[in-house]
């Protein structure tokens, strides 16, 4: 099929919209072609639960829609995946976690619902890391997610999506769907989207309503689009975002014309080189992508200038305090009770049923997380790790502020390496938590911040290049990401062997 | 500072979480180690520097203080509500005995 010019599920959000509206194929048509690719992908496991009938219903509504001479939405006729942290009603919503295996939620997050009401479809619910605490998607209770690419070696080692939102790179980047949902709490959707050749963006915190999402870190969780390029995720974007008062963090700001705003001349613009970025033993095919974006953007009419964020290399060790201790309080709510799984041993009574549940439903990780979590916030505790780490964070933030008064974008890689083997880096927690060194400052400061392919590494694998942008600036990042995009001219794409 | 196995069975329980004795011992390094990574934060100078309490700067708004002001999320939802529960009977959560 992926040789055919004419196959649709080798178009992304914007050709597939633009299609369906002038009737060169028919919604039902690219449903039916993504429903198959779906169905032929099992090996991949970035699926927990196909749903091709609601595409079809969808794209249903389109082709009448269309035919009735009704507007239609932004995203019409563009079926997607969903990943597996937004509550979809009536369709198993598990966070890839035992604890929820099975919870059938009653509701339609909001986010999701945007995309429905834009004239989307769902194709299913994608795997992730559970609860999306993971940074190679080897978390899930319902297996690892595959990524497309292997290297250009011989060997047919499986290769890490990235993650958490591995299921969502996993099934863009081998065209199941032509865009996916993500969520990003400290890189879980640009560092997949650079591991696997494809583009994510990550909006200011409070663009993108929480309200129906699974809960991991909520100062920090953000939902964003994940496809093949800068317009098609500006589309979406559009989509997803939007205030929302069922949200109490939600921006009650106008949503801008994103894609309508798109433009790769960046003529009077400034675009900052952190130095604290440029780390000892920096792996020599990431430093020159790196280089090759500062080239391409100054190509673009961009000043390059030097910056400095003097505090970086705290950000990971704070992430990993406040990140785990608002996992701690909200997977608090897992109790066996209200949803979810129950594990009632003979005789028990409510606190040992609480353990015994949590016990049984949680993975490793998330269970790590929870008792770090824990610790720092507990009484004696509390100030020195997780007070202190709070105004780290401020810092942080600080220093992006400041860097914002010389420049109007940031550009570093979006992580230290390309993809790495399964089981390569999972018997280490340390090590893993370390792959999100430059996403996570961002997240820290809730800023926008986008990956964009910037080429293949020395063994064809892919690489990204982040763009960070000044808080509600996400035209300012789509931008620089066309420009780069443009000039990086990323055509790869893995060879299809599931 | 670093973690003992006592420690952390501590903390477990406060986090509800049954573990073994040699989940135990294979969890008392592997905390111990992310815990002296997290130290370097207290390098940090944080002199007359408040925590981070909002990400972007936001004012909390305050709903109508009517019943049912959202119908998503206001009341007479109580099946919906129990549709998921392990143990639901006579419309109420249903838990173990708690009082002998």
């Amino acid at each position: 099929m992926s040789d055919n010019a004419n196959d649709v599920t080798e178009l992304g959000v914007a050709a597939i919209r633009d299609g369906v509206a002038k009737g060169d194929f028919s919604a039902r048509e690219v449903a039916e072609a993504f429903n198959a690719n779906v169905a032929a992908a099992g090996e991949l496991n970035a699926f927990i639960v196909a749903t091709p009938d609601m595409a079809l219903e969808a794209a249903g509504r389109v082709d009448a829609d269309r035919a009735a001479g009704k507007a239609l939405g932004k995203m019409a006729g563009v079926p997607i995946g969903m990943k597996d942290l937004f509550a979809t009603n009536g369709v198993q919503t598990t966070a890839a976690s035992h604890i929820l295996e099975g919870f059938s939620p009653q509701y339609e997050s909001t986010v999701s619902q945007k995309l429905w009401d834009a004239g989307a479809g769902m194709l299913g619910k994608l795997n992730l890391d559970q609860f999306a605490m993971g940074s190679s998607n080897e978390t899930s209770y319902f297996g690892n997610v595959i990524s497309p690419w292997r290297r250009n070696d011989g060997g047919n080692a499986p290769l890490a999506p990235g993650g958490s939102s591995g299921g969502s790179s996993s099934a863009v980047a081998a065209r199941l769907c032509p865009a996916a949902t993500g969520t990003d709490t400290g890189g879980s959707i640009r560092q997949p989207a650079a591991f696997t050749g494809i583009t994510g963006i990550k909006p200011t915190y409070g663009r993108c309503s929480r309200w129906g999402i699974v809960a991991f870190a909520s100062s920090l969780d953000q939902a964003g689009p994940m496809a093949r390029d800068v317009r098609d995720c500006a589309i979406m974007l559009e989509a997803m975002a939007g205030f929302d008062p069922k949200d109490a963090t939600s921006l009650d700001m106008p949503v801008p014309e994103w894609e309508a705003g798109l433009t790769a001349d960046m003529k009077g613009k400034k675009v900052g080189i952190p130095r604290e970025y440029r780390m000892d033993g920096m792996d020599a095919d990431v430093a020159k992508s790196w280089e090759d974006g500062i080239a391409w953007l100054r190509d673009a009419g961009a000043e390059i200038v030097d910056i400095s964020l003097p505090h970086t290399k705290y950000a990971l060790p704070a992430y990993y305090i406040i990140a785990p201790a608002e996992a701690s309080s909200n997977l608090a709510r897992y109790d066996g009770v209200r949803y979810g799984l129950r594990d009632l041993p003979e005789g028990a009574g409510l606190q040992d049923m609480y353990a015994a549940t949590r016990a049984a439903g949680f993975g490793a990780e998330v269970k790590r997380r929870i008792l770090i979590g824990t610790y720092v916030l507990s009484a004696g505790f509390y100030d020195a790790y997780y007070t202190q780490a709070q105004k780290v964070r401020t810092l942080i933030s600080h220093d992006f502020k400041n860097a914002f008064t010389e420049c109007d974008v940031i550009l570093a890689p979006t992580t230290p390496s390309a993809s790495f083997a399964l089981g390569e880096k999972s018997g280490d927690p340390l090590e893993m938590y370390l792959n999100d060194v430059f996403s996570v400052p961002a997240s820290l400061a809730g800023l926008p911040a986008m990956s964009v392919p910037a080429g293949l590494n020395r063994e064809g694998l892919p690489l990204g290049l982040q763009i960070i942008g000044n808080a509600f600036d996400e035209q300012g990042v789509l931008n620089a990401g066309l420009a780069l995009e443009q000039r990086a001219g990323f055509t790869a794409k893995p060879e299809k062997w599931w | 500072m670093s973690v003992d196995k006592a420690t952390v069975a501590r903390i477990a329980s406060l986090a509800r979480i049954k573990v073994s004795d040699e989940e135990l011992e294979a969890m008392v390094p592997e905390l111990n180690q992310i815990l002296g990574w997290v130290e370097q934060l207290g390098e940090v100078d944080v002199t007359g520097i408040e925590p981070m309490t909002a990400v972007i700067p936001n004012t909390l708004r305050l709903r109508d203080d009517v019943v049912d002001a959202d119908p998503l999320t206001g009341g007479g939802r109580r099946d919906a509500v129990l549709a998921n529960a392990p143990a639901a009977e006579h419309g109420f959560f249903g838990v173990p005995k708690v009082i002998e």
